[in-house]
C-alpha cells in the first residue's frame, strides 16, 4: 500500500502529465477527469431514456395499442422517469459541480478526490441493473419513477433490482455531495467569502444539502418496500396496519426536495450566463442566495400537493396548498433578477444566452402551470392527466435541461480549448425549442381535455394533439443527434478559444485560467481581494 | 496533485473506489439473486461481494491512515474531515428520521383510520389501538403476540448505552492528557458495553420471538419495532467495530493529544447511535 502511494506520487511530480489509457479514467483523482465522465454518462443515460420516450411517443402517435403492449408501455415510462432522474440529469449537474467548483472558488481539486471518484463509478454498477431488469422474468418495473405500492410490491426480480440501484445511486449522491459541502465550505481561496462565491457554486452548496437530507429518506422508503416484498413486514399493507398512502408521503417528503435538487443547479447556471452576455453583474446577488435557501427550506414542507387526491384531511390540503404558492415568491424573485440583469445591460445573444432566455421564458411557464397545480380543487381535477406531464417537462426539459446545455455552450470553450460553431449553436437551440414546444405545449390542452397520464391508449377525441406532440418528440429528438455533431466537430476541429472567450464572464475559470484549463489548477490558490 | 506541492494534501489516483463499486455490484446481483431464491449463485455472490468490501475498507482505510501518521494531513484536511463527519451523521439522522416517520404515521394516522366508519365495513371488529398487527393480522390467533417491558433489559440497555458514552469520554480524556492507559482502558470498556448491550439485543429478539410471538411479520408493530431496533443494533455493530479499529491503532501508539480526528469521528458516531437509542427506548418500548 505505501509503496503505490509512493509511486502514484512519484508519477504525478511532473505537473501536467495526465496518466495514459484506461486506467486514468478507473483510478483518477482529478476532478475534472470525473467531471468528464459524469458528463459523458449523463449523456448516454440521456440517449437511453431518449429512446424509451420515443416508444412512448411512437405507441401514442395515434389510438390504439400498435407498437407497445401496455405493460412494456408501462416500463418504458417508469424507466424513462427514472434514468432520466437519475442517470442523466442529475449525474450531469454532478459534472458541472466537478468541473466548475473547484475553479470557481480557486481550490486545486475536490476535498476528497478518491470519494469523489467511487462516487461516479457508484453509477455504472447502479445503471446495469437498471438496464437488466429490462431483461429478466417480468421485465422492468411498471410503477412509474415514483415506485408506489401495492404495484410497486407486486414487481417481478426487476423490483429487486430497482430497489439495489436506487440504494446505490443514493449512496453515490450521498458522498458526492457530502465532497461538495466539504469543498465548498472549507476549501475557498483565500478572500473568496461566501457572499462572493459565484452564485453556481451557492446553488449546489445547497443542493449537495438537500441530497444529504432527503436521500437517506429514499434509502429509508425503498428498504421498507425491499422488506414488505420479501420479509413480511407490513409497512404498506393495511391487513397489517400499514398504508400505501404512508410509502407516498416518506416518497415525496423526499420526492419534491428532489425536483429543487434537479432545478437548483440550473438556476446557478442560469445566473452564471446572464450577466456575462449583459456585461453586467448580477442584479440582487444577495436576495438571490436567499431565495435559493427559502425555496431548499420551502421544498420541505411542500411534499403533500403530490397527492391531494388520495385522502388528507382539508387543513392538510389547505396547509400545502399554501406552502406550495409560498414558493412562488422566492421563484419569482429569482425570475426578477434575472430580467433586471438584462435592464440596460449590452446584451448579446450568443448560443449559452438563448438557451438562459429559452430557460427563462419557459420555465417560468412551467413554474405558472405549477402554481394552477398547487390550488387543491384544480388539482384535483387534473391530478394524473396530461397536464402534470406537460408542467413538469416544462420545468425538467426546458429548465433543467436548458440550462444544461445552456453550460454545455457557455463552458465547452473552457473544457476543451475549442469553439463550437455559433450558427450550429444556434440552430441546435431553435430546434430543441420548437421541438420541445410542439411536444409539450399540447399536453397541456390534452391533460385540460381529460387525458389521464401513463396509458397506452386513448379516446379518439385526444387524436389530433398525440400525433402532433408525437411528430414533435422525434423533431426534438433528432435535434439532439445535431447537438451531438456540431460538439464532436468542435472537439475535432473547432477553432481555438479564448482563455477569456466571454468578455463579460467574471467567475475565477475565465479571469484566472487558460482555454483549456490544465489538467491541474490553483494548485497554489489565488489570493482575491 | 500531491503531497509534495505542500498545504492540502490530494490523493493520487487509487484503484479503491472501483474496487468498492465492484464489491456493491457483486452485492447488488447477490442480493436479488438471493431473496428471489434463484440457484445457484446468490449466497456466492454476496460473499464474493462482501469479502472484496471487506478488502476495499482494509486497504482503502489503510492508506488513509498510513498518509494521517506520514504527517500528510494538513490543519484544513482535518477541518474537511470534521465537515464530512458531521454531514455524514446527518444523513444517518434522516436515514432513521425515515422509520420514526413510518412509526408516527402508522400510530397517528393509519391505523386510527384503520378503525374509523369506512373500515368498518371490512373489519367490523378491529380494535384500532396500539400495539397493533393490524386489522386482518389480528383476527389470527397466528398473529397475536405481547409488547416488550421497557423497564427490563431495554433500560437496562438504556444505562448501559450512557454508560459506554461516559467511558469514551474518559477515554478521550485520557488521549487529550497523554495517559494512554486510561485511554486504552476507556476504549475497551466502551467496546465491552457496546458488545453486551448488542448481547442482550440478541437475547431480546429470541425472546420476542420464541416467547412473546412479536416477530418482524407482526403486523405494523413487529416491522416497526425490529426495523428501528435492528437498524439501531447493526449501527451499533458498526460502531463497535469501528471502535475496535481505533482500539487497536491506540494501542500501536496512533493519535496524538493534538491530532486525532480518527478517534473523535468515531466517539460522535458512537453518541448519534446513542442518541438514537433514546429516541427508541421512549418511542418503541416506553409509549406502548
Amino acid at each position: 500500500m505505501t509503496a503505490t502511494t509512493h509511486t502514484a506520487d512519484h508519477a504525478d511530480e511532473h505537473h501536467d502529465h495526465k496518466p495514459y489509457g484506461l486506467s486514468r479514467w478507473l483510478f483518477t483523482t482529478n476532478h475534472k477527469d470525473i467531471g468528464t465522465m459524469y458528463l459523458l454518462f449523463g449523456l448516454l443515460m440521456a440517449i437511453v431514456g431518449g429512446f424509451l420516450s420515443l416508444g412512448i411517443r411512437a405507441e401514442l402517435f395515434m389510438p390504439g395499442l400498435q407498437i407497445l403492449q401496455p405493460e412494456t408501455f408501462n416500463s418504458f415510462m417508469t424507466l424513462h422517469g427514472l434514468i432520466m432522474v437519475f442517470g442523466a440529469v442529475m449525474p450531469v449537474f454532478v459534472g458541472f459541480a466537478n468541473w466548475l467548483i473547484p475553479m470557481q472558488i480557486g481550490a486545486a481539486d475536490m476535498a476528497f478526490p478518491r470519494m469523489n471518484n467511487w462516487s461516479f463509478w457508484m453509477l455504472p454498477p447502479a445503471a446495469i441493473l437498471l438496464a437488466a431488469s429490462f431483461f429478466v422474468e417480468g421485465g422492468a418495473i411498471q410503477s412509474g419513477w415514483t415506485l408506489y405500492p401495492p404495484l410497486f410490491t407486486q414487481s417481478g426480480i426487476a423490483g429487486d433490482m430497482t430497489i439495489l440501484a436506487v440504494h446505490i445511486l443514493g449512496a453515490s449522491s450521498i458522498m458526492g455531495s457530502i465532497n461538495i459541502v466539504t469543498t465548498v465550505l472549507n476549501l475557498r481561496a483565500p478572500g473568496m467569502t461566501l457572499m462572493k462565491m459565484p452564485l453556481f457554486v451557492w446553488t449546489w452548496l445547497i443542493t449537495a444539502y438537500l441530497l444529504i437530507a432527503v436521500m437517506p429518506v429514499l434509502a429509508g422508503a425503498v428498504t421498507m418496500l425491499l422488506t414488505d416484498r420479501h420479509f413480511g413486514t407490513s409497512f404498506f399493507n393495511a391487513a397489517g396496519g400499514g398504508d400505501p398512502t404512508m410509502f407516498m408521503h416518506i416518497f415525496w417528503f423526499f420526492g419534491h426536495p428532489e425536483v429543487y435538487i434537479i432545478i437548483l443547479p440550473a438556476f446557478g447556471i442560469v445566473s452564471q450566463i446572464i450577466p456575462a452576455f449583459s456585461r453586467k453583474p448580477l442584479f440582487g446577488y444577495a436576495s438571490m442566495v436567499y431565495a435559493t435557501a427559502s425555496i431548499a427550506i420551502l421544498s420541505f414542507i411542500v411534499w403533500g400537493h403530490h397527492m391531494f387526491t388520495v385522502g388528507m384531511p382539508a387543513a392538510g390540503q389547505l396547509f400545502f396548498m399554501y406552502a406550495t404558492m409560498l414558493i412562488a415568491v422566492p421563484t419569482g424573485v429569482k425570475v426578477f433578477n434575472w430580467i433586471a440583469t438584462m435592464w440596460r445591460g449590452s446584451l448579446t445573444f450568443e448560443t449559452p444566452m438563448l438557451w438562459a432566455l429559452g430557460f427563462l421564458f419557459m420555465f417560468t411557464m412551467g413554474g405558472f402551470t405549477g402554481l394552477v397545480l398547487a390550488i387543491t380543487p384544480v388539482d384535483i381535477t387534473l391530478h394524473n392527466s396530461y397536464y402534470v406531464v406537460a408542467h413538469f417537462h416544462y420545468t425538467m426539459v426546458a429548465g433543467a435541461s436548458f440550462a444544461i446545455f445552456g453550460g454545455v455552450y457557455y463552458w465547452w470553450p473552457k473544457w476543451t480549448g475549442k469553439m463550437y460553431n455559433e450558427s450550429a449553436g444556434k440552430l441546435h437551440f431553435w430546434w430543441t425549442t420548437i421541438g420541445f414546444n410542439l411536444t409539450f405545449f399540447p399536453q397541456h390542452f390534452l391533460g385540460l381535455a381529460g387525458m389521464p397520464r401513463r396509458i397506452p391508449d386513448y379516446a379518439l377525441q385526444f387524436a389530433e394533439w398525440n400525433m402532433i406532440s408525437s411528430i414533435g418528440a422525434f423533431f426534438l429528438a433528432a435535434g439532439q443527434i445535431f447537438f451531438m455533431i456540431t460538439l464532436y466537430m468542435s472537439y475535432k476541429s473547432g477553432q481555438p478559444a479564448k482563455d477569456k472567450q466571454w468578455e463579460g464572464a467574471d467567475s475565477l475559470e475565465w479571469t484566472h485560467l487558460p482555454s483549456p484549463a490544465p489538467y491541474h489548477t490553483f494548485e497554489v490558490q489565488p489570493v482575491l481581494k | 496533485m500531491s503531497a509534495h506541492t505542500g498545504g492540502y494534501y490530494f490523493a493520487p489516483p487509487s484503484k479503491w473506489p472501483l474496487v468498492g463499486s465492484t464489491a456493491l455490484f457483486f452485492m447488488a446481483i447477490g442480493g436479488v439473486l438471493a431473496m428471489n431464491s434463484i440457484q445457484p449463485g446468490g449466497w456466492i455472490f454476496l460473499a464474493v461481494g462482501f469479502a472484496i468490501l471487506v478488502y476495499m475498507l482494509f486497504g482503502w482505510f489503510g492508506q488513509v491512515i498510513d498518509e494521517s501518521e506520514r504527517g500528510l494531513y494538513d490543519k484544513q484536511v482535518d477541518v474537511s474531515f470534521r465537515w464530512s463527519m458531521s454531514w455524514f451523521i446527518f444523513s444517518e439522522v434522516m436515514f432513521f428520521a425515515a422509520f420514526f416517520g413510518a412509526l408516527f404515521y402508522a400510530r397517528v394516522y393509519s391505523v386510527p383510520w384503520l378503525g374509523d366508519m369506512d373500515n368498518r365495513v371490512l373489519w367490523d371488529a378491529y380494535n384500532a389501538a396500539w400495539p397493533t398487527a393490524g386489522p386482518y393480522f389480528d383476527t389470527n390467533p397466528a398473529y397475536q403476540f405481547s409488547t416488550m417491558s421497557a423497564w427490563g433489559i431495554p433500560a437496562l440497555n438504556t444505562l448501559l448505552l450512557l454508560s459506554s458514552g461516559a467511558t469514551i469520554t474518559w477515554a478521550h480524556w485520557g488521549l487529550l492528557q497523554g495517559k494512554r492507559n486510561q485511554l486504552i482502558i476507556g476504549l475497551f470498556l466502551t467496546i465491552l458495553l457496546g458488545v453486551i448491550f448488542l448481547g442482550f439485543q440478541v437475547y431480546e429478539y429470541i425472546h420476542a420471538y420464541s416467547d412473546l410471538n412479536l416477530k418482524l411479520t407482526s403486523g405494523i408493530f413487529g416491522s416497526t419495532f425490529f426495523m428501528l431496533t435492528g437498524f439501531h443494533g447493526f449501527h451499533v455493530t458498526l460502531g463497535v467495530t469501528m471502535l475496535i479499529v481505533i482500539l487497536a491503532r491506540c494501542m500501536k501508539g496512533h493519535f496524538t493529544a493534538e491530532r486525532h480526528f480518527g478517534f473523535e469521528a468515531v466517539a460522535w458516531y458512537w453518541h448519534f447511535v446513542d442518541v438514537v437509542w433514546l429516541g427508541l427506548f421512549v418511542v418503541v418500548y416506553w409509549l406502548v
